[in-house]
């Protein structure tokens, strides 16, 4: 498969992509793409398969979640992006460009100017300040000081860190060390952005705050996000699409109503059993489309179940509407109860 | 008896005769090449003895200020260097820290990019390491005699040799400073798509900065150690009182000559260990150590 085939109005695109970590990783490629599992590569080669010939499609300006346990090679996957990791085998395809043709460079520049990361481990520079920390991008870019700290400082007032640009990570919270590395990454400005389950090690509060201000920011600035996490929850949060990955095979790809009402497999259903499909499944895929009489209550299209549920309290109907304002549909409270009774188990 | 297997005596003499060889046709060449660090040295004896006594005094209480912002150790530096007034050893004991920093400053100046080289290669630890190994536990008089039959007595061969005793361990902790740098932190680095120069001068060495201050403490230690040996060979200073007090079985000389270079080596462990634990501090180390 050359890159022509790739449609380059994807932000990213994966073909085929494989991982493994070992001293001679094409003999135990050769014995994976015979059909062999993962578990046989491994008991026979002492080879460990990272990712196993995972296709992905990012459309520019969507939060792509990829979903997976420890172990299912998601952090592997993240890095392949941007080269961090190298695969084995496999097309990794961003912006049109190809990134494995990249020369050393080459691919420093790419790093530099398209895409932007956020760890889990933050990865802050522990000896420079907070702004110091923000313009460290910008400053391995080779921007001068007063542009890249009036940068800094702008980024650093929007995730609400203002009046710690002197202190050192480490005399802030997790979540405000987060905040730092979100700036950071923000502060690039680039169209991408990879973040490698960059709120996991928040506290549940921080977590569920810093979520909505991704979604926020990614809103008003339109960025392409490829998120990992392991948090099904925060997956249905705040993906526009979500990958699921076991074993460092992606075991479905598509819009979170997708794989909260339809999952593929049993591993899948696992997970959305859990789950709190009120909040996964939005109100559009479920109410009745066409021209109704105006309901005197009326939501967005982006309005999930939990938003229209405490309406019915008071209403039978509650309208859908579109951005101008504009009734597309409506939706009773039987069909939301529907919708969320009927892929419970037992039921 | 071991069996004899092989006759071992024409090495010896093949040995032997090299050396007396290279010290027929290449002393002046050896003496040109050491010739620079002779010169710093000179230079800070120089300067150690032609500044007046207070003010050395100061500035060392000074630093002992900065590197603590706390009374304690620049007490215990004034009275230390009292001491060494006191005690008619101001003389040798700027002789002697004159020696020991211009050892210092050569290993820094070697051991520091060494280091860095090791750290960053496999192969060139696994040659390295055991240089340094035997460059610490070979007898020190072992490379004093070849040194001097090069060099003649003096102070280059006191000064090679102290630099060849103290540079191991600096070379040994920049290594070990650099390559424990937090793996999380080197990665973000190379994220965002910086060179292995810039992730080197920004994140390595001012992360393992606390850790390459430890070396250089140890290096002055290990050069103060080598003052008494340095002193046979030509280096004067408070080595050769204590040398001198053993070869007239005159215990108070050796004695307070020998007090004198613990207190040396007192004041610039205390300073240079302040300065580390200030470092890891600021960077935030010290919570996690």
């Amino acid at each position: 498969m050359n890159a022509i085939d790739i449609d380059t109005d994807f932000a990213i695109a994966m073909r085929g992509v494989t991982k493994i970590f070992g001293d001679d990783p094409n003999t135990a490629l050769a014995l994976l793409q015979a059909g062999r599992s993962k578990s046989d590569v491994q008991a026979e080669t002492g080879h460990v398969v990272g990712l196993d010939n995972v296709s992905l499609d990012v459309a520019k300006g969507q939060i792509f979640v990829v979903m997976g346990l420890s172990g299912s090679g998601k952090s592997t996957l993240i890095r392949h992006v941007n080269r961090l990791i190298e695969p084995t085998a496999g097309e990794i395809v961003v912006n049109g460009a190809d990134v494995l043709k990249m020369s050393l460079d080459q691919l420093r520049t790419y790093r530099r100017t398209q895409v932007a990361m956020v760890f889990q481990k933050f990865g802050l520079l522990p000896h420079r300040s907070v702004i110091d920390n923000v313009a460290y991008g910008l400053e391995v870019r080779g921007v001068g000081k007063a542009e890249r700290l009036r940068e800094a400082a702008k980024w650093i007032e929007i995730v609400g860190l203002s009046g710690y640009e002197q202190s050192r990570p480490r005399q802030l919270s997790g979540g405000q060390q987060q905040r730092v590395g979100l700036a950071r990454a923000l502060a690039l400005d680039t169209e991408i952005i990879l973040m490698d389950e960059a709120f996991s090690a928040l506290d549940p509060l921080i977590r569920s705050g810093m979520q909505d201000q991704l979604i926020e920011l990614q809103k008003s600035l339109g960025k392409t996000i490829l998120f990992i996490t392991h948090d099904f929850d925060e997956a249905l949060k705040i993906g526009h699409r979500i990958a699921v990955l076991k074993d460092g095979a992606v075991q479905q790809v598509g819009k979170p109503e997708d794989i909260v009402l339809r999952p593929a497999n049993e591993h899948i259903e696992e997970f959305v059993r859990d789950v709190n499909k009120a909040r996964a499944i939005h109100v559009r895929s479920i109410m009745d489309k066409g021209e109704f009489e105006a309901c005197a209550q009326s939501v967005s299209r982006d309005a999930r179940c939990e938003d229209v549920l405490p309406l019915f309290a008071e209403h039978q109907w509650v309208g859908v509407v579109d951005e101008s304002g504009r009734q597309i549909g409506r939706v009773t409270a039987k069909q939301v109860i529907k919708a969320l009774a009927r892929y419970t188990p037992g039921m | 008896m071991f069996p004899e297997l092989i006759d071992t005596r024409p090495l010896r003499r093949a040995i032997d005769d090299g050396l007396n060889w290279v010290v027929r046709n290449w002393s002046d060449e050896f003496e040109a090449a050491a010739y620079p660090l002779l010169m710093l040295l000179k230079a800070i004896e120089d300067l150690l003895i032609a500044t007046p006594w207070w003010l050395i005094m100061a500035v060392l209480v000074g630093i002992a200020w900065l590197a603590t912002r706390n009374w304690k150790l620049p007490v215990i530096v004034l009275v230390s260097l009292l001491f060494l007034g006191v005690m008619d050893l101001w003389e040798d004991a700027m002789t002697t820290m004159a020696l020991m920093i211009a050892a210092t400053i050569t290993a820094i100046v070697v051991s520091i990019p060494v280091g860095v080289w090791m750290s960053r290669s496999l192969n060139v630890r696994n040659v390295v390491t055991p240089v340094l190994d035997l460059m610490q536990t070979l007898p020190s008089f072992v490379y004093l005699i070849p040194t001097v039959m090069i060099f003649g007595p003096g102070k280059i061969p006191a000064l090679i040799a102290t630099i060849v005793y103290a540079a191991p361990p600096l070379v040994r902790l920049t290594d070990l400073g650099l390559r424990s740098v937090d793996p999380a932190v080197m990665e973000a680095s190379r994220a965002f798509g910086t060179n292995p120069r810039q992730r080197l001068f920004g994140v390595q060495i001012p992360l393992a900065l606390p850790t390459i201050l430890a070396g250089i403490n140890q290096t002055t230690m290990m050069a103060l150690a080598m003052v008494v040996i340095a002193s046979m060979i030509g280096a004067g200073g408070l080595g050769y009182q204590v040398l001198q007090g053993i070869g007239r079985l005159e215990v108070s000389r050796g004695l307070f000559a020998g007090l004198g270079i613990v207190v040396l080596a007192i004041i610039f462990d205390r300073i240079t260990q302040s300065f580390g634990r200030q470092l890891q501090g600021r960077i935030g180390l010290a919570e996690v150590r």
